[in-house]
């Protein structure tokens, strides 16, 4: 999907080598293919792709990463902003 | 899609789970609004009639087995939900269905309680045998739903002891669509309950050449795609957005024009019913080959456009000391409805993230606002010069 990108550098997206073990979950889960197991390490093949869905983070045993999840909805954060509401989600 | 964004899964979210599964999700009506289930237990009753082809015994009590084929009843609600009749209450009884002649060994499918959801993953299990565990998640996609946390890690566990699966099946996999895994834990569902979770297929078109390959997804199977038809899907079929603005600004004008305002008249109209098919869905359409990243500038963009045009139509060119108000109004007013139509788009795509739209909101919403009111100011002026 090179056609589709939306603003870089943005992502909340962080991943400590030292933790992994290359246990690949969080290559499969990732519906953009950010992850790539590269001598037995997980590496971020391009983390501007990055749409914060939260699931490597969450599927990771060894807590090796982190990203603050949420939904990329200008509406969803407009209502949570007019309802005072902490973190933007749908409805 | 299905059940898209999220396009669960939200085709965009895809196929329909994809869609649905869509992420078509994040912000698509499926998605956003918890109503509550009121009358819960007869809304699940009233439907399930001529999807369950018959119930067999197995230690648990009866267990429904599910018809593969959609009924033209099923087709006629996954149109209604589309376009968002009873989207909300659109949900089955969560619990363990079969398939086929499910047996011990039979594999297990998690899938979500939308029934676009359910209808868009048994629909491909035709000549399978296989369980299909339906979670509760409030009617919700499966990617939406693991985005708020209810299909999740707890809600399999306890779907997994109310239903007493470890009683009917002899082996301890279940098969999770892939954008179910915002909301799970895999690791954390072996640890309590045993069960091993692989995730499948994004799309659940997907799921036989996934059983196929020894129950490996390729990588062309993992990721979310927001085709052409999905992003179609999303704004001419789900008729939210951009037509709803549509009856409310005709509505206005045709107010207005009751009260007498001589200025206005069906030339005065259209460049509104333009800026807002131009942002609701003209720019989703053209979306990757506009230039430009941010969503509100893509929609800022056709809408300068849109504006010269109808410059061009109404005779504002030359830009002469008589016409230059109402051309400005026009260049600030309509590519504004135009940008903030389409950065409401962002809550369908398939790939922007949270922090990505705030950076281009905290440039966009200020510059939309400031252009539009000023805009509105201008037009007040020439159509009190008129009176």
């Amino acid at each position: 999907m090179k056609e589709y990108r939306h603003l870089g550098d943005v992502a909340t997206l962080a991943y400590d080598a030292d933790r992994c073990t290359g246990c690949g979950m969080c290559a499969e889960v990732c519906p953009h293919a950010i992850f790539c197991i590269k001598d037995k390490k997980a590496a971020i093949r391009d983390r501007d792709l990055c749409m914060e869905c939260g699931a490597c983070a969450k599927n990771c045993p060894f807590a090796a990463i982190s990203v603050r999840p949420g939904v990329g909805c200008a509406w969803g954060i407009l209502l949570s902003e007019i309802k005072g509401r902490e973190a933007p989600s749908c409805g | 899609m299905m059940d898209t964004k999220k396009v669960g899964t939200a085709s965009p979210r895809l196929n329909e789970e994809g869609r649905g599964s869509q992420r078509s999700c994040e912000c698509s009506p499926e998605c956003c609004g918890w109503t509550a289930a009121k009358g819960k237990e007869e809304s699940y009753t009233r439907e399930t009639a001529h999807w369950i082809e018959r119930r067999f015994e197995t230690l648990v009590g009866p267990i429904p087995v599910v018809r593969t084929r959609l009924s033209r009843n099923d087709v006629l609600g996954k149109v209604k939900a589309r376009f968002g009749i009873g989207r909300m209450n659109y949900k089955i009884k969560p619990g363990l269905y079969a398939v086929g002649s499910a047996h011990p060994g039979s594999p297990i499918f998690v899938s979500a309680n939308y029934k676009l959801s359910f209808d868009s993953l048994r629909r491909e299990l035709v000549g399978l045998d296989a369980w299909i565990l339906v979670l509760d998640t409030k009617g919700i996609n499966v990617w939406c739903a693991a985005g708020k946390g209810t299909f999740g890690t707890d809600e399999i566990v306890h779907r997994i002891e109310e239903t007493g699966l470890t009683r009917v099946v002899s082996h301890r996999v279940l098969i999770l669509p892939q954008l179910g895994a915002p909301g799970v834990a895999a690791h954390e569902v072996t640890r309590r309950t045993r069960f091993k979770v692989v995730y499948g297929p994004v799309r659940a078109a997907d799921i036989k050449d996934f059983l196929a390959g020894g129950m490996k997804a390729t990588p062309e199977m993992r990721l979310v795609t927001f085709k052409l038809k999905d992003r179609f899907v999303l704004t001419a079929l789900e008729l939210t957005s951009p037509f709803k603005y549509l009856v409310i600004v005709t509505a206005v004008f045709w107010i207005l024009c009751l009260l007498g305002l001589p200025s206005l008249s069906w030339k005065a109209w259209y460049p509104y019913l333009g800026a807002i098919l131009i942002g609701g869905f003209l720019v989703p359409l053209l979306l990757p080959w506009i230039p430009g990243r941010p969503f509100a500038w893509k929609g800022w963009l056709l809408g300068v456009v849109w504006a010269a045009t109808v410059a061009i139509f109404q005779g504002l060119l030359p830009i002469t000391a008589a016409s230059w108000e109402r051309a400005a109004a026009n260049f600030l007013v309509l590519p504004a409805i135009s940008a903030f139509l389409a950065m409401g788009f962002t809550g369908s795509s398939t790939y922007t993230s949270l922090s990505g739209v705030l950076k281009e909101m905290r440039y966009a919403v200020p510059a939309i606002l400031a252009s539009f009111s000023i805009g509105v100011v201008l037009l007040a002026v020439v159509l009190f010069r008129g009176l």
